[in-house]
């Protein structure tokens, strides 16, 4: 496609939070400068800036992608924002690959930001404007009934139980311990889960993810700067994205179509042919812990209806033989929305350097994929990177 | 290396808040929007106030959908006719919801559901609730109807249905 090489070389990130006492600005500052730093490059080698953010509504400050440009490294820079909701933090660096793949750029800063607590008096009241104005809004619903009636719809396809599917939010909240950025890290059992408290059944208060504040920043560049700055760049070797229709209730929900197209798409690009040979360590988005199982079903890193039996005999596990969410996810790490896919692309980037401290995963992984979901049950966002 | 870094950012309890350790201000929006229903939808509502459900065919790709759309999103081409479908159909999925929209906390839960609307195509529904029945009843695949308002009392809203029961 005559398309360039482009190479992760820098990756930063915030604390998640449940309220940060620092502006969202002040956020894509914090990690926009950590992940210039760790590649030793300063905003002068930047030719452009990509910033993901998700809704608007949630920070209550309108054109959000001008409002952070400050923090982001983006005064007096051509600028991008794209928003693909809850997928937005992988379609970013998907955004910024482009941006060098295409030889417009040489360096791109990512940033990724999402300050959630600012919304009163809680956060997915917010979510209530996701939905049909006309035909779903009047019903009230909350967010969590998409998640509940799409959980249910999958149980009754394969069979499942609520004790199969914990057992996600077990692995990825003790994963998370080793995370110094987490915001619900801990040691709990499947039973904790199925005892806490019932939101929306068969959705329990242990199988969501928190409202977070936090940002994430990665540097991407074109492979004769990537020379010039690091002996361990992490390549972009495949993007893939893909939308479903916004009419989800006329949509066949135990299976995450859309998720398998964008993997497809970017297993291509990749040369990827058997996924679950060739690909190491995996963080596919996690708002929920099932949403952990269907992505990998639709990643087509196991078959339909299988990723529970895969997770109960420890193979998702950080020593297993296909570690799953090593960085503890968005269950453990914490959900600011944009910024939680864009730490996934971080944790893949620092698991292949090696660099994951306590968090690194055996057998010195060499391929791995990030992948967020969002909109209305309809996004499917994916990027695979090697050494 | 990760390990050893230090991360920024620094968390607020609600204490902090409360007692005014640090500042906020506030502000209620309250922005308010009148959303034009569209030809589609129009119809749609306009047909709820008279007690009857309706969807649209595509002749091309041959399915019967609901929510009615004037285009047909698959073919993208003109839907052909509109359909009268039933007020019955199947629970294709359904949860349990202790929650209110704003996420605050109620006592008898209620039960949201996608119901797959008879005379439509196999997966065609739309989200409502589902009541007359315990909770732990509720089954997917099972037969519901529709419960209207009194005719007097619609308004040509989603919410003329008061819910679906089993039947």
């Amino acid at each position: 496609m005559g398309l360039r090489r482009v190479a992760i070389v820098g990756a930063g990130m915030t604390k998640f939070m449940r309220r940060a006492m620092e502006t969202g600005r002040e956020l894509s500052w914090q990690a926009s400068r950590m992940a210039l730093d760790s590649c030793e490059l300063t905003l002068k080698d930047v030719d452009g800036v990509v910033i993901g953010t998700a809704p608007d509504v949630f920070d209550g400050v309108h054109m959000k992608g001008e409002y952070l440009a400050d923090g982001a490294g983006a005064w007096g820079k051509p600028v991008l924002r794209g928003y693909v909701g809850g997928g937005t933090g992988v379609f970013s660096p998907i955004q910024g690959w482009y941006h060098v793949a295409s030889g417009l750029f040489d360096v791109v800063l990512v940033v990724a930001e999402e300050k959630m607590s600012t919304c009163h008096p809680h956060p997915q009241g917010a979510f209530l404007s996701i939905f049909d104005n006309i035909l779903e809004r009047p019903l009230e619903p909350n967010l969590i009934w998409i998640f509940a009636l799409e959980m249910r719809r999958y149980m009754a396809a394969y069979g499942l139980s609520k004790r199969d599917i914990a057992l996600v939010s077990v692995k990825n909240k003790r994963n998370a311990l080793d995370h110094p950025c987490a915001q619900v890290a801990e040691n709990i059992t499947v039973d904790d889960v199925l005892n806490s408290e019932v939101m929306v059944w068969p959705v329990n208060r242990l199988d969501v993810s928190p409202v977070s504040d936090g940002a994430a920043a990665l540097v991407l560049c074109a492979e004769h700067v990537a020379k010039r700055v690091t002996d361990k760049p992490v390549w972009i070797d495949g993007v893939g994205w893909h939308l479903d229709s916004a009419y989800w209730t006329n949509r066949e929900l135990c299976y995450p179509k859309y998720v398998e197209y964008a993997a497809r798409m970017a297993y291509r690009m990749a040369g990827i042919t058997e996924p679950r040979k060739q690909i190491h360590v995996v963080e596919p988005y996690d708002p929920f812990s099932y949403k952990e199982l269907h992505h990998l079903e639709g990643l087509l890193l196991c078959g339909k209806g299988e990723a529970p039996q895969l997770t109960a005999d420890g193979v998702t596990q950080r020593n297993g033989d296909l570690p799953v969410c090593p960085s503890g996810g968005l269950l453990g790490v914490g959900n600011p929305i944009a910024a939680a896919g864009l730490m996934k692309v971080a944790e893949i980037f620092w698991q292949l350097r090696g660099e994951a401290g306590k968090r690194q995963v055996p057998g010195k992984p060499t391929c791995g994929l990030a992948q967020a979901w969002g909109d209305l049950m309809q996004v499917g966002t994916v990027i695979v990177l090697r050494t | 290396m990760v390990s050893g870094r230090e991360y920024p950012g620094t968390p607020l309890s609600d204490e902090d808040l409360h007692q005014g350790k640090v500042l906020t201000v506030e502000r209620d929006p309250n922005a308010r929007y009148a959303w034009d229903t569209g030809v589609a939808i129009g119809r749609f509502l306009a047909e709820l106030k008279n007690g009857r459900i309706i969807g649209r065919r595509c002749y091309r790709c041959r399915r019967t959908v609901v929510p009615p759309r004037m285009f047909c999103e698959q073919c993208f081409r003109p839907t052909d006719e509109w359909v009268y479908l039933k007020d019955t159909g199947r629970v294709n999925t359904y949860s349990i919801s202790y929650l209110r929209w704003d996420a605050s906390r109620v006592e008898e839960p209620t039960i949201p559901a996608v119901v797959e609307i008879d005379g439509a195509d196999k997966g065609m529904g739309f989200l409502h609730l589902l009541s007359e029945v315990k909770p732990d009843d509720v089954k997917i695949g099972m037969r519901v109807k529709a419960v209207w308002k009194r005719p007097r009392d619609r308004v040509g809203s989603i919410r003329d249905i008061l819910y679906f029961k089993p039947y």
